[in-house]
């Protein structure tokens, strides 16, 4: 069978590590040869979880990688974000996961008690989460050729009812909200890999944000439109994201975005933004102004979203794109994160 | 966050805005040039420019180190690169400058040994830890930069680490403002003057700028409330018709400079003839080179270097732009073929670059933003 002649718009010539970031060089190699050769015209928007429908039940089913270095870091390790991670993918596309399948790459000579304790920490991981982890698979490659270990995990998860989300119900007036402080865990693995001489009070938010998920749902389920968990490429990036999928403008307020300190004197000595920073355990969702202010209650009164806090809204300008006001009435835009943060001279 | 907050207050922030508006003459256009890429930075990261009243316009100066290297440094660093068992190790900024084969991130996607490092002295750690491999640190920067990569210098020569050497970029800043004045398509009130820099050289090196160009200066700090009052400062002497050097900065820059960093500079440095600057052109004087008595820590006098001079793409106006005479967005190349995520010239590049601010803060915004606090 010949082809189809799928037009593919990735021109560039080699992968780099941008393509793996999470911002736009992320976008453009998904958008311009993941998608048309895989998924033919009939995809929509790229959400977090992809919703299918089988004998007339509809389930969200997802798929993550993890390739964290180091493998342990204040907060959490490689095991627990693998689970967390695909469980918070299904949550925020408005899913409970119920099942979870494991591939493990490991490379020779990883010593078996660091194995362990990343099993260990995956098994903890996923009886917090309430997930089964229904089989696996393992492959080992030759020293030097991984780094450590690489695990993936892909889940599915069944839909909650009473929400339905779509870039496209967005409109001008809609709240953003965020479960709580940004930039944790991403400032956790730059310092904890040691580089910077830089020590900070911190650990990284990796955790399952089903319980605050599922608090907004239940609570003004019928009001929220979009949900997404700002991992790689922090808010920013998530933002423009639905920015230019719904084709609304997202304005922030800066003064309301909640950053801890530690974090952002981090984030002023390496001349980055929270706004591009990573997160594991916290997620943004779009709310009807009229259910904005009760979904905002339902999160603080939900252990771990004490933080949580109204940080924008959504306006007709600038169409696709996210403006930030500063404190003192002037304002900026931000744009997704462009290759890896790295860091400033001076 | 102690020592920031401060200085982002709204309130003093919004009187110094009330007081700029205050001192400007309706009458007159004022053209103030903040010579350092950090305030540019600063200027679009905090939105200071909806702040000014449209008659105070500001022209970004040529004070980002990663801008004004010229494409033929960068390839001759990545051309010693090539040989085996070689680090090629520089900060951040540089990464993601084009060279003509790729950027230094490109070249370690094929297979390059590429490191970022956040001092000179982790470039000399990494030679410590790696002996059996050359270690070349990739040194850009102006007076901020040059004493750290000075005392690397020195402690490599006394523990006799020969594993070790310097791709000397370092330039100076009076001779790119000198070039800049005398650039004839320039007409500039007065300067903010470069915060970090000054710490190192101390403020008397602009004294010529006031008196015998007549124009002030004032040495300003980064934070919003910094920046704002050095315009007020210069706004002040221009209305009285006065030119002279002023430090806002004083909280960290002292008068005189900072002796022990130009001891420093000058045991390991010497005043290069002449250097090329992306835009500016070959200006004498202009940048360091390593002494000879370092040669042995030299990239240059250790190894032979190519020396490729490469004019930047002919549809690039970065010279334009970093001289102040375009703004970013009127280069043909802007958000089309140059953009920070494909940039063709390195102002795009840098987060100090005028270009990158420009196009990451502002350039899509609309005209006009009602501030109103979420609930």
């Amino acid at each position: 069978m010949a082809t189809p002649a799928t037009k593919v718009r990735f021109r560039e010539p080699q992968i780099e590590m941008a393509h793996g970031a999470g911002g736009k060089a992320s976008r453009r190699l998904v958008e311009g040869l993941f998608a048309p050769l895989l998924f033919g015209s009939a995809h929509g928007p790229l959400g977090d979880a992809a919703h299918i429908q089988i004998n007339g039940t509809r389930i969200a089913m997802t798929t993550d990688s993890f390739v964290v270095k180091p493998l342990r870091f204040p907060g959490g390790s490689i095991g627990e974000l693998a689970i967390n991670g695909t469980v918070n993918d299904l949550a925020v596309s408005g899913a409970r996961a119920e099942a979870i399948v494991v591939t493990f790459v490991l490379e020779a000579g990883l010593p078996t008690d660091v194995l362990e304790a990343e099993v260990r920490a995956m098994a903890q991981a996923a009886e917090t989460a309430g997930v089964m982890i229904a089989g696996g698979d393992t492959k080992v490659v030759e020293h030097g050729k991984a780094d450590h270990m690489y695990i993936t995990t892909t889940g599915v998860g069944r839909l909650l009812s009473g929400v339905e989300i779509s870039p496209q119900s967005v409109r001008p007036g809609d709240k953003v909200l965020l479960s709580g402080p940004i930039g944790d865990h991403g400032i956790t693995i730059l310092l904890a890999r040691g580089d910077l001489d830089l020590e900070a009070d911190l650990r990284s938010d990796t955790r399952s944000v089903f319980p605050l998920v599922q608090a907004l749902v239940s609570a003004e389920g019928a009001g929220v439109r979009w949900m997404r968990d700002p991992t790689r490429g922090g808010a920013a990036t998530s933002l423009n994201e639905l920015a230019r999928d719904c084709g609304k403008g997202i304005v922030l307020f800066e003064e309301k975005l909640p950053v801890r300190d530690s974090v952002r004197g981090a984030c002023e000595l390496l001349g980055l933004d929270p706004l591009h920073i990573a997160n594991e355990g916290q997620f943004l969702a779009i709310v009807s102004a009229e259910h904005a202010q009760r979904a905002w209650q339902a999160l603080r009164a939900t252990p771990g979203g004490e933080q949580a806090a109204i940080i924008g809204e959504v306006r007709e300008e600038p169409a696709g794109a996210v403006l930030v006001t500063t404190l003192y009435g002037g304002n900026r835009l931000v744009d997704m994160l462009v290759g890896d943060p790295l860091p400033r001279i001076c | 966050m102690k020592y920031v907050d401060e200085f982002r207050t709204p309130e003093l922030i919004g009187k110094a805005g009330e007081e700029i508006r205050r001192l400007a003459d309706p009458n007159r256009h004022y053209r103030i040039m903040e010579v350092c890429g950090g305030h540019t930075h600063a200027i679009y990261r905090f939105g200071l420019k909806d702040l000014l009243p449209e008659n105070v316009e500001l022209i970004h100066g040529p004070g980002c180190p990663v801008c004004v290297l010229p494409m033929g440094r960068i390839d001759d660093g990545l051309s010693l690169a090539a040989q085996p068992d070689f680090i090629f190790a520089a900060f951040g900024d540089m990464m993601r400058v084009p060279g003509t084969h790729g950027s230094p991130l490109e070249y370690k996607a094929r297979g390059m040994d590429v490191r970022i490092v956040y001092s000179p002295a982790d470039a000399l750690k990494l030679a410590r830890n790696n002996p059996e491999k050359h270690v070349m640190f990739f040194a850009i920067g102006f007076e901020t930069t040059a004493p750290s990569t000075a005392l690397t210098l020195m402690r490599a020569k006394a523990e006799g680490l020969h594993n070790f050497s310097v791709f000397c970029n370092h330039v100076t800043i009076i001779p790119a403002i000198r070039a800049i004045l005398d650039s004839p398509d320039m007409r500039l009130d007065g300067f903010v003057g470069p915060g970090h820099v000054s710490t190192v050289i101390g403020c008397r090196p602009y004294d010529w700028i006031a008196k015998d160009e007549g124009k002030p200066v004032v040495v300003s700090g980064f934070e919003p409330l910094d920046i704002l009052q050095s315009i007020v400062m210069l706004l002040r002497q221009l209305r009285k018709g006065e030119a002279k050097v002023e430090n806002q900065y004083k909280r960290v820059v002292p008068w005189e400079g900072n002796r022990a960093a130009l001891r420093a500079m000058s045991e390991v440095f010497e005043l290069r003839p002449y250097f090329e600057w992306r835009g500016l052109g070959f200006i004498s004087q202009s940048a360091l080179k390593i002494r000879a008595s370092y040669a042995e820590w030299d990239s240059e006098q250790r190894f032979s270097v190519p020396g490729l001079r490469v004019t930047d793409p002919k549809a690039a106006q970065c010279g334009e732009v970093l001289k102040g005479v375009l703004k970013p967005a009127q280069c043909k190349l802007f958000g089309k073929e140059c953009t920070p995520e494909q940039p063709v010239g390195a102002l795009m590049v840098s987060s100090e670059g005028s270009c990158a601010a420009y196009y990451n803060y502002e350039h899509r915004k609309p005209v006009t933003i009602a501030n109103s606090a979420a609930n």
